[in-house]
């Protein structure tokens, strides 16, 4: 809809400086045969300029096409996008700026990496080509030049002898690698935004941790702001300082990364935490969530969450609960959940101390009462 | 809650299933005679035994044939070479027949609950199929199996008509197991059952299996990548490396007290989601060698950090490590398994540069 | 053995436990399609494959029933005392005008035609597709050698000019015999067919589905039957449906350069031929009409493949 947008909705202010990334509203919607799916629901969140932000949630929660959404790269139609919606990167509106314009954008000053390395990079040419292409239609230098600094980004993501390597094919190299390339294209026009889309699920442990590492460390080198997109919470929790935890596309709980896996505060969060497998909990059941991931078509009418919520009651069943901000918590803090507004008052002493009690038996710190 | 699931057996007794010598080698073929070019050393010597009652879990990187391994043992392929016996019984030499009437008793459950599941086909036929293989030809008593099955699993009786499509990952993942579970089979190998499910669904999945586990008094073959569910679930280990063992041993042996350079650095690759517990980690370097051409003597030396710290012994590269007993149950194979002390991990993870790791080093 | 599934009331409870986690009540239980039916409805959302399956049922309804209102038999024509090359062009009596030389009626003709036309088209389909299912199947499964032979066959029959063929043959078996092209065109359609069916075994025999089957003993045969063969079913349906309009064309063809069915039975192909030597004195509608007709079939058939393509693809939604 963005394309065909006829009287563009009357756009808000601007971020503060600081704010580099500002989503507001984000409604992604797929027309479909069986009806609409609405992928991405409503979603709002900021990250600032130089900061880190993952988005966590299950299969098919919204995450990747909150991104897409973001980048500009969903097919419209099948996708329609809410008129109201806006992202604000770097100052500018780009969810309703003509399509020229983002793609001046899209690759220099916010540039993205995919989960699978070999379907994002283009099998017929070689890598050296591939990433020379992106610096020379963004930063308009000489062949030579091109190279040049396609060769020095190899080497600064840890490939040896880039020289060389730049003459290789995507196939002929093994799959840390490839991402590591696309590390490197990516930050080959030194963006100010990274999106990282599950970068390390199709990788193994040792290459995974490598490659965390490396994000990591140049993350901090460049000093460009990342979003990590990501279903591991081991993941989320040591690579970035903010969370946005989506269920169903909406956003149900955010906070830093410490506050998040320490005291979470929508009952989606706390009984996914509950449910890690550890070492103290050998011998007993695991905690379980409930039942399945609501079907798209079937979503339940209220909060999205309650057929699966050990805490629900009948308001879950009919107010839809707002994220709302989290008592005796900073700004950013927030869970949505009535437990969390006026009328869940009495409950949320009561659900926050069974969760307390389950983390304590998880970790080990209290007999499992049973 | 159920604190009389057996998770420390000891390993006692008779085996269920004793594996030795395990090799399975699968032949490339190329050029236009289709001649035989190169070799995958898929499963290449591996000897385990699994005691009855426990949970053996199998844990390595992708392409390091703990499917291979896991096939092999059932002989759904055809093993290279090298022995398994199950409950006494020499499964190699078994005749077709003999063999089909021994699978009720070991059974496997899949990792990919989509295409496992053959989607033109309705749920009884798809759990039903065995018990009629198996000679249960009323159809109306194996029909009465299958809804108890399913019932077992956490599923309606219903949805016998209903056709693996209209279920969800995890649902499909419970008609897998009540495929499994319809034979009533003493033994199954689980094969990544929960990696292509999402966290939420995983723990009602490992749930089951332990639930199905204490009411069947099932012995498990359990093979993930997965550190922490392996943790979990299981009573010993197998650290698998380019189609080998590297390292044996219960799970306290394994988590408490690594003695496999591989095992130490799988460990501290896992990504805690307890911010508290973080710690820095020790990161390999290059990637796993491909198994067509298995580095000679030690087939983690390329990537080895201990042989890296020892100024890259001659041994490593020379002569093939065994797996070798370091305590009761506890096998390692590594040549200098003893020079690992209190601060080798600590020393290394302090010279390391994270970013140099793209390569391993050469033979 | 049916103690493992026992009914004590300790186990009825941790039943309801596990149904709860599994948490059943809710999104199975709306509606239960087969695989069919959920194709049918994705299948009724393509529009032109519609148009293209009620083009199709239309001509074999024609096919079937017009010759018999309209029955044509070559011995019967009286031939005119003066052959009029000139036709006469559309008229309400003659919807499709009047050939040239003998006087039919061109709607006639072309009724007369779809019968033997179709079924050329589609009995040809079911030879290839019988042919090239059994031979793709023992190739796929049995594998090694026999694979090998067999791959070589097609590899030889793909390489055989079928002109030259239907020539030879007709020196045989009598020249323009309807059977004839039949059995020739079957014959020549079977080999793309064994391809994929092969591949589709290939892949499927390694699918964890059938490998579950053989954990729990299943058997080859019912392996082959129930697992690889509706699996590979739809691909089939597809190539068999370009097949139908590929000899439909193919009769055309053979039939206007002369080799094809003789004109004492009207194929569109053949009502062409004789067509062209009059088109210069005008006769426009005569050749128009029958080359209509194939252009129309031709074109619903591959609609109609497009739609089960996509109809009979799991992965497509939309
Ligand atoms: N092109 C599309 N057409 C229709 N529906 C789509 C399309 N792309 C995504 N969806 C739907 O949107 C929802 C969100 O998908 P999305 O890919 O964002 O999930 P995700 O959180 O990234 O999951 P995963 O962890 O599996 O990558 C899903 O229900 C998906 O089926
Ligand atoms: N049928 C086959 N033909 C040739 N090579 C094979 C075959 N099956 C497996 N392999 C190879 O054998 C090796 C071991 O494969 P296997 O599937 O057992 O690994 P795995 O440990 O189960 O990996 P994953 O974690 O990815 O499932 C791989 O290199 C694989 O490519
Ligand atoms: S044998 Fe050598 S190379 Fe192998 S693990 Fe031990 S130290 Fe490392
Ligand atoms: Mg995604
Ligand atoms: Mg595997």
């Amino acid at each position: 809809m963005t394309e065909t947008l006829s009287a563009p909705a009357p756009l808000g202010s601007p971020p503060a400086h600081e704010v580099l990334l500002d989503v507001r509203d984000m409604k992604t919607h797929f027309k479909v045969l069986d009806g609409i799916v609405p992928a991405v629901d409503g979603v709002s969140f900021s990250l600032g300029r130089g900061q880190t932000l993952g988005i966590v949630g299950e299969s098919g929660s919204g995450k990747s096409v909150t991104a897409l959404t973001i980048m500009r790269l969903l097919d419209i139609p099948p996708a329609v996008i809410g008129a109201e919606s806006e992202v604000w990167f770097d100052g500018r509106e780009i969810l309703h700026m003509p399509l020229d314009s983002m793609r001046r954008i899209r690759g220099k000053d916010m540039a993205m990496i995919f989960q699978e390395p070999l379907t994002s990079l283009n099998p017929v040419l070689s890598i050296g080509e591939q990433i020379g292409e992106q610096v020379r239609l963004h930063l308009k230098v000489s062949r030579h030049e091109a190279r040049d600094r396609s060769i020095e980004s190899l080497r600064s993501v840890g490939i040896p002898s880039p020289e060389a390597r730049i003459k290789q094919f995507p196939h002929e190299m093994s799959g840390g690698m490839r991402q590591r390339v696309m590390i490197a294209m990516a930050l080959s026009c030194e963006p100010k935004l990274l999106i990282a889309d599950e970068p390390t699920t199709a990788l193994d442990v040792t290459i995974q941790a490598q490659i965390l590492e490396l994000l990591k460390v140049i993350q901090q080198r460049t000093g460009s702001a990342l979003l990590l997109i990501t279903h591991d919470l081991g993941v989320v929790a040591e690579m970035v300082d903010h969370v946005v935890v989506m269920y169903a596309g909406q956003v149900v709980e955010q906070g830093t990364a410490n506050e998040v896996m320490l005291e979470p505060k929508a009952p989606y969060t706390m009984g996914l935490l509950e449910s890690i497998p550890t070492a103290e909990k050998r011998g007993g059941r695991l905690s379980v969530i409930k039942g399945v991931v609501p079907s798209p078509f079937h979503l339940p009418p209220a909060c999205r969450f309650e057929p699966r919520c050990p805490y629900a009651w009948d308001l879950c069943h009919e107010v839809a609960p707002e994220l709302y901000p989290v008592v005796g918590s900073g700004s950013g803090r927030r869970a949505r959940c009535h437990l969390h507004q006026a009328a869940g008052e009495s409950r949320r002493v009561a659900a926050l101390e069974l969760h307390a009690d389950a983390m304590r038996v998880g970790r080990g710190l209290k007999e499992d009462p049973a | 809650m159920t604190a009389e699931t057996p998770q420390s057996i000891s390993p006692a007794g008779a085996p269920l299933l004793h594996v030795k010598g395990l090799k399975k080698h699968f032949p490339i073929h190329g050029g236009i005679l289709k001649r035989q070019v190169a070799t995958v050393y898929a499963v290449d010597g591996v000897d385990f035994d699994v005691f009855p009652g426990e949970v053996f879990s199998l844990v390595g990187e992708s392409g390091c044939g703990k499917t291979t391994l896991g096939r092999s043992v059932l002989r759904l392929t055809e093993p290279t070479a090298g022995e398994v016996q199950f409950d006494g019984t020499d499964i190699i030499g078994l005749p077709v027949d003999e063999l089909r009437r021994l699978r009720r008793q070991m059974q496997i459950i899949f990792q990919d609950p989509f295409g496992s599941l053959n989607p033109r086909m309705p749920i009884s036929d798809i759990i039903g199929e065995g018990l009629l293989a198996q000679g249960l030809t009323d159809r109306k008593a194996r029909d009465k199996k299958v809804e108890d099955a399913l019932e077992t699993v956490g599923l309606r009786r219903e949805y016998t008509r209903r056709y693996p499509h209209e279920f969800s990952g995890g649902q499909r993942q419970r008609i897998g197991v009540a495929r499994a579970l319809a034979l009533e089979p003493k033994f199954i190998v689980c094969d990544e059952p929960v990696s292509a499910l999402d966290v939420s669904i995983q723990s009602q999945v490992l749930n089951l299996l332990l639930d199905l586990r204490r009411d069947f008094n099932l012995t498990y073959l359990f093979i993930s990548h997965n550190l922490s569910v392996i943790q979990y679930f299981s009573d010993r280990v197998g650290v698998m490396y380019l189609g080998k063992i590297m390292e044996v041993g219960t799970v306290d042996d394994l988590y408490r007290n690594a003695r496999h350079p591989y095992t130490i650095a799988l460990l501290s690759a896992i990504p805690d989601p307890d911010p508290r517990r973080r710690q820095k980690r020790l990161v390999l370097k290059g990637d796993v060698p491909s198994p067509v051409a298995p580095p000679p003597g030690c087939r983690f030396s390329t990537r080895c950090w201990l042989r890296e710290q020892l100024g890259n012994p001659e041994r490593c590269t020379t002569e093939e490590p065994e797996l070798r007993v370091i305590s009761t149950g506890h096998r390692v194979a590594c040549h200098f398994e003893d020079r690992i002390t209190a601060t080798t991990v600590a020393d290394r993870v302090a010279a390391q540069s994270v970013i140099d790791t793209a390569i391993a080093a050469p033979v | 053995m049916s103690d493992v599934f026992s009914n004590e009331p300790g186990i009825e409870a941790e039943r309801l436990r596990r149904a709860e986690e599994a948490g059943e009540d809710y999104e199975v239980g709306l509606e239960s399609l087969s695989q069919w039916q959920l194709a049918w409805r994705k299948f009724r959302h393509h529009r032109l494959a519609l148009i293209g399956l009620g083009i199709i049922a239309t001509l074999i309804v024609v096919a079937i029933a017009g010759p018999i209102l309209m029955p044509f038999d070559f011995a019967t024509i009286p031939v005119p005392d003066k052959i009029v090359y000139q036709g006469s062009p559309p008229s309400l009596a003659h919807p499709m005008g009047e050939t040239g030389g003998l006087q039919r009626d061109v709607l006639e003709l072309v009724v007369n035609g779809s019968r033997t036309s179709l079924f050329i088209g589609f009995s040809s389909m079911f030879i290839g597709v019988t042919i090239g299912t059994i031979v793709g199947s023992i190739a796929g499964y049995v594998g090694g050698f026999l694979d090998n032979l067999l791959m070589r066959i097609v590899d030889v029959m793909l390489s055989l000019p079928i002109l030259f063929v239907i020539l030879v043959a007709g020196r045989f078996f009598g020249n323009g015999s309807v059977v004839l092209i039949v059995v020739i065109f079957g014959l020549f359609s079977w080999m793309g067919v064994s391809r994929l069916v092969r591949s589709q075994f290939l892949s499927i025999r390694e699918s964890e589905f059938v490998e579950a089957a053989r954990a729990v003993g299943v058997r080859d045969r019912r392996i082959i039957f129930r697992h690889i063969l509706p699996n590979a079913f739809s691909p089939i349906v597809v190539v068999a449906s370009l097949i139908v309009a590929g000899n439909i064309i193919g009769e055309a063809f053979v039939s206007f350069l002369g080799f094809g069915v003789s004109p004492t039975t009207p194929t569109w192909g053949n009502i062409l031929s004789n067509a062209l030597t009059f088109i210069p004195l005008g006769n426009w509608w005569w050749p128009m009409f029958p080359g209509l007709a194939i252009i129309l079939t031709v074109l619903a058939v591959n609609f109609i493949g497009d739609g089960l393509r996509d109809a009979l693809d799991p992965r497509s939604r939309a």
